[in-house]
């Protein structure tokens, strides 16, 4: 059951998913960050860190999402390993705000 | 051995996952650091090893990071090797630039209630030691042939102690649990495990995933009694976590199955006492929500108290009694608000025992980055670590070093092979100290030393 990285991510990236990584699972492109489910250890230390809830067990993905698993698989696989705490995207707290439930 | 470009030598006490992830920092920082790192047990890994329920040993793999920061230039390890009376922090100053405390939070706090001494009254953190393998644990006598056992306390460690207790002797043969606990809980006669909280369901510390696994024991039905308690709506400013874990505590009031054993989750309940006649007869609480107060009390023979740890002073050290952590501003020691000179703290002994494995990542991160801003200011110390080691030498008669380790855990993973276990952990001081120095012969077979424990093993679940 690996943690899945969802699209909510995508524009905000505030990485402190990062800095709790027990792992270093986390890789990252100009959108987002995935997870490297080979490495990860299934802990859950992110969920919580994450600001915008955007990272889910993938067992708890709606029908929708579950595309993520297999796009955090690949995309872990294509892009580098991220070692510490980025700063958000442009617009992350505006983004943040402005989604539904948060 | 100590490599000359290190202008810098920095000590850290504790090999548990916030000295590890310190060490970590400080080797990656790029400046001229070099790392020796003091553990107590010959083994290392802390709480990963001796907390980390065996029924989890995807959570173990951490341990790999841990080796791979081991195998950074410019880390030592020196295990076996207590830093106390002994060898003294004092003595590690005089040593090295800069002493990081990284041995947590040991003492678990008491439940202040009458009857808490009686036999069968203990802490749910020794017999998590005592299942785990450590080796000051390992006779500790649980007695496990009456029927109820009560947990105080709704965290985490709390459900470990449950579902372990839950599981048959099948579900646990095997994982790395210690060969003398699988023996006594294949004999358990343990029915009804309570797990009992003072506040309501919507404030629990259980992690949701944690809960969720109690859904899939072979012969345990969980049921939770949340009549009476007001069930918030979702709400999104409250404690994602506790909101998760509350759903599924919903999903424990369905009609109970006929499995033999069950765990009872319990809610606004207050230890008053316990009652007995120098062994634990009963469990008394006060039923603290709404208006009234009633008295509860539940028949038992075992009581688990799970209410937290704290932080063991230091001689030296100063202390948070408020807290109960060593006393420190974002990693440095403090004394009355002021950060001494060149001592630091990390992980559970710097910010109380919470969070999971990786948050020791970033609280480490913080403790090493004012080690890294202070160094270039301090003095360089007197004495250099070979005088600990030269010339303390009839103090410390043997220490194991991360090679030894390897032996250890290559000699611990051929005897699980026999028993279809992961490893099969050593679990007497001896032993370790004999395999670390290749000596234990019973087993001919040797693997190369294995950085997963999982890998030849049946994965439990």
């Amino acid at each position: 059951m690996p943690y899945v990285v969802t699209d909510l991510c995508s524009g905000c990236r505030y990485t402190e998913c990062v800095s709790v990584c027990p792992v270093e699972c986390f890789h990252l492109d100009d959108q987002m960050t995935y997870i490297d489910p080979e490495t990860c250890i299934d802990c859950g230390g992110c969920v919580p860190a994450c600001p915008v809830g955007a990272i889910k067990p993938a067992h708890q993905l709606p029908p929708d999402k579950r595309m993520w698993i297999d796009i955090n698989r690949r995309r872990a696989a294509e892009t580098p390993v991220l070692t510490g705490r980025l700063p958000p995207l442009p617009g992350a707290d505006e983004r943040k705000r402005a989604i539904p439930g948060r | 051995m100590m490599p000359a470009a290190a202008r810098y030598r920095v000590a850290i006490t504790g090999a548990g996952p916030s000295g590890f992830y310190a060490a970590e920092a400080l080797l990656r920082s790029g400046q001229p650091v070099s790392v020796d790192m003091f553990e107590r047990l010959p083994v290392p890994y802390g709480l990963v090893r001796f907390g980390v329920a065996p029924d989890h040993p995807k959570l173990k793999q951490v341990t790999k990071v841990f080796d791979r920061i081991a195998g950074m230039p410019n880390f030592r390890f020196f295990g076996g090797i207590e830093v106390g009376e002994a060898l003294s922090i004092g003595a590690l100053r005089s040593c090295y630039h800069a002493v990081v405390i990284a041995t947590g939070a040991s003492v678990g706090r008491s439940m202040g209630v009458p009857g808490e001494r009686f036999s069968g009254s203990c802490q749910a953190a020794d017999f998590v030691a005592w299942y785990n393998g450590h080796p000051e644990y390992r006779h500790h006598a649980f007695d496990l042939s009456g029927e109820r056992a009560v947990i105080i306390g709704h965290g985490n460690v709390a459900l470990d102690v449950a579902r372990i207790l839950a599981k048959t002797a099948d579900e646990l043969k095997h994982t790395d649990i210690a060969a003398h606990a699988l023996d006594t809980l294949a004999k358990s006669r343990v029915r009804d495990i309570y797990l009992v909280g003072r506040r309501g369901p919507d404030q629990t510390r259980f992690a949701a995933k944690e809960l969720q696994e109690f859904l899939e024991l072979a012969d345990c039905d969980p049921v939770a009694e949340l009549d009476g308690f007001a069930m918030p709506a979702t709400d999104a400013s409250g404690d994602a976590e506790a909101q998760a874990a509350l759903a599924t505590l919903r999903s424990f009031t369905k009609p109970v199955g006929a499995r033999p054993r069950r765990c009872i989750f319990l809610f606004g309940l207050t230890p008053v006492g316990i009652a007995g006649d120098d062994r634990v007869q009963r469990m008394l609480f006060r039923r603290s929500s709404g208006h009234e107060s009633a008295e509860v009390a539940i028949d038992c023979d075992l009581v688990f108290s799970s209410i937290g740890r704290r932080t063991a002073p230091i001689s030296g050290i100063p202390y948070d009694e408020a807290r109960g952590v060593h006393a420190n501003i974002g990693g440095r020691i403090t004394a009355d608000g002021a950060a001494l000179r060149g001592i630091y703290v990390c992980g559970w002994g710097k910010r109380g025992p919470q969070g999971t494995i990786g948050t020791n990542r970033a609280c480490s991160n913080e403790t090493v980055g004012h080690v890294l801003a202070d160094l270039p200011g301090l003095n360089d110390p007197p004495a250099h670590p070979d005088s600990l080691f030269g010339g303390a030498a009839s103090r410390m008669p043997h220490y194991v070093d991360y090679p030894g380790w390897e032996r250890i855990d290559a000699e611990e993973i051929a005897r699980g092979m026999t028993t279809g276990k992961p490893r099969e952990k050593l679990v007497a001081l001896d032993e370790m100290f004999a395999a670390a120095r290749g000596g234990i012969a019973p087993s001919a077979i040797r693997q190369p030393p294995s950085r997963n424990g999982a890998r030849c093993g049946t994965i439990s679940r």
